[in-house]
């Protein structure tokens, strides 16, 4: 495993393909040679990588692989971590959010993040999604928020199921209903990119078909991350796909390719199920 | 290629691959039967050609339900994927040769009691030989993964359409010559067209070997030499 397979094989994708491998879409999020170290031990190794605006890019790779780690890097959620050390550079839309001006609470409004667990307020569904909206200041007056938290609860798929009951609490919802309300809640503050870390892992087959239905909705209006554990999810629902493996950032691709062809061999071995 | 963390999923393809090669032993025989019915006008191997067809549909079937199964349980991906598609086509190729050695044998019925000059079959039994060494070839490269031996296949088609396209000229020689020939020729020019036909089934399974390995697909036209189709005899008057 060496680093520089990174750029070798992505290289390797344009001569297979024929065609030079970033989607058509414009890169929204930019990563050239992110290292990431808790502690002594490094988790990501020299990551570079483009991902296209108003697609889905899914990241798959063995559990401790820096999938989540990487993911975590593009909303700073790593910051919170005492011993973690980012280097290299991460750019938004051309900005670079490590910039030590940048306001880490904007940056997190603007790149949302739905987890593996669904994890509601213990409050009412109306005030899971008003919290966002309320704190950065985004609703002028009352029927402002009440609109807000209409159209995000729509846009989750949620509304009609929970239209006559804001009022309850939000924990009280089945598991695939809360995770769509963590949606709505992550939909509330107008983010342009979402992450998503395996979120449909403690769903079952019917709530993870309306997830991935919703993020196929999702992707005309917003950048999304997902890391999935699921290859199948990850070829069912991205664009793009990207592998990683101890911590390199093996191979990248359209996600049709990756799966049917992939080039690099650690990519094949994982997808078809080889890895020792 | 290393072995999967579930080694059933590699018994799944193996058993995928040994039932390949096992229809692919059979339609290889049934062509060689029937060919060999048609030279000597050998009625008893003829008829059992036909039986054994049923035996390869049946094989084919099997092959298919068996990669549906594989599809339903592993959801293979990427090589493994194009392993199992590859199984359902060559067996449906196979199946198709069987079907062709099948008519061959059929028409070994037909010509019976006929006149039969020895000669004509000559080059019939000459394109079968042809085909024959590239079914095998085909099956040999399947076995073993061999990308040169399949791309091989792929190019040495034409001789296969070159002769049937001199064959077909051949025949049509002696139907002008005397009207009597004109029921066996057709026969023959018949059996010529199904193994011109198992020739072009060994190409396609050329084609989906090289699949299965590069994962690309052949896109170059193959060099097509059967012009059979824009040929014409004038009748000259003796």
């Amino acid at each position: 495993m060496n680093d520089a397979s990174v750029s070798a094989s992505t290289a390797a994708a344009v001569a297979a393909t024929g065609k030079p491998a970033p989607s058509t879409n414009q890169a929204k999020v930019h990563a050239a040679d992110v290292n990431v170290y808790y502690g002594e031990k490094q988790a990501l190794k020299s990551v570079s990588i483009d991902i296209p605006e108003r697609a889905v890019t899914s990241f798959i790779g063995p559990s401790g692989c820096g999938k989540s780690t990487f993911l975590r890097c593009i909303n700073r959620m790593n910051d919170t971590i005492e011993t973690c050390r980012v280097t290299g550079t991460i750019t938004i839309d051309k900005a670079d959010i490590y910039d030590s001006g940048l306001d880490v609470v904007e940056l997190r409004a603007r790149v949302g993040m739905v987890f593996q667990k669904p994890n509601p307020f213990p409050k009412s569904i109306f005030e899971n999604v008003a919290y966002g909206p309320r704190i950065h200041g985004l609703a002028r007056s009352k029927t402002d928020l009440e609109e807000i938290v209409q159209t995000s609860l729509k846009k989750a798929s949620l509304w009609e199921e929970v239209k006559d009951r804001l009022a309850e609490s939000g924990t009280g919802l089945s598991g695939g209903q809360q995770q769509r309300l963590c949606i709505a809640r992550a939909i509330a503050v107008s983010p342009e990119v979402i992450l998503m870390d395996e979120p449909c892992s403690a769903l079952d087959p019917i709530a993870t078909a309306k997830i991935e239905e919703l993020i196929d909705e999702l992707r005309e209006n917003y950048t999304i991350i997902i890391v999935t554990h699921s290859m199948q999810q990850a070829a069912r629902v991205s664009q793009r796909t990207a592998f990683f493996h101890l911590g390199v950032l093996v191979e990248t691709g359209e996600t049709d390719q990756i799966f049917t062809n992939p080039i690099d061999r650690r990519t094949q071995d994982y997808i078809t199920g080889r890895f020792g | 290629m290393a072995e999967h963390i579930v080694t059933s999923f590699d018994d799944d393809l193996k058993d995928l691959a040994r039932r390949i090669a096992e229809v692919g032993g059979l339609a290889e025989r049934a062509v060689d039967q029937a060919v060999r019915a048609l030279t000597a006008v050998d009625l008893a191997v003829a008829r059992k050609v036909i039986e054994s067809d049923d035996h390869i549909d049946a094989l084919q079937r099997e092959i298919e339900e068996r990669a549906i199964l594989v599809i339903a349980r592993r959801q293979p991906m990427a090589q493994d994927l194009r392993e199992v598609m590859a199984a359902i086509h060559i067996a449906n190729d196979l199946e198709r040769v069987g079907d062709l050695a099948k008519n061959t044998a059929k028409r070994v019925i037909a010509i019976d009691g006929q006149f039969q000059p020895k000669q004509f079959v000559h080059g019939v039994e000459h394109l079968a030989d042809l085909a024959l060494e590239q079914l095998k070839n085909v099956l040999d490269a399947y076995a073993s993964h061999d990308l040169e031996q399949a791309l091989s296949v792929w190019k040495h088609d034409n001789e296969i359409d070159v002769l049937y396209t001199s064959l077909f000229r051949e025949l049509l020689t002696y139907m002008m010559e005397d009207p009597r020939n004109i029921s066996f020729c057709t026969h023959l020019l018949f059996c010529a067209k199904n193994i011109e036909r198992i020739g072009d089934h060994a190409t396609n399974i050329a084609e989906i070997v090289n699949y299965v390995i590069t994962g690309v697909q052949l896109t170059d036209e193959r060099p097509k030499k059967d012009t059979s189709s824009l040929t014409s005899i004038e009748y000259k008057e003796a």
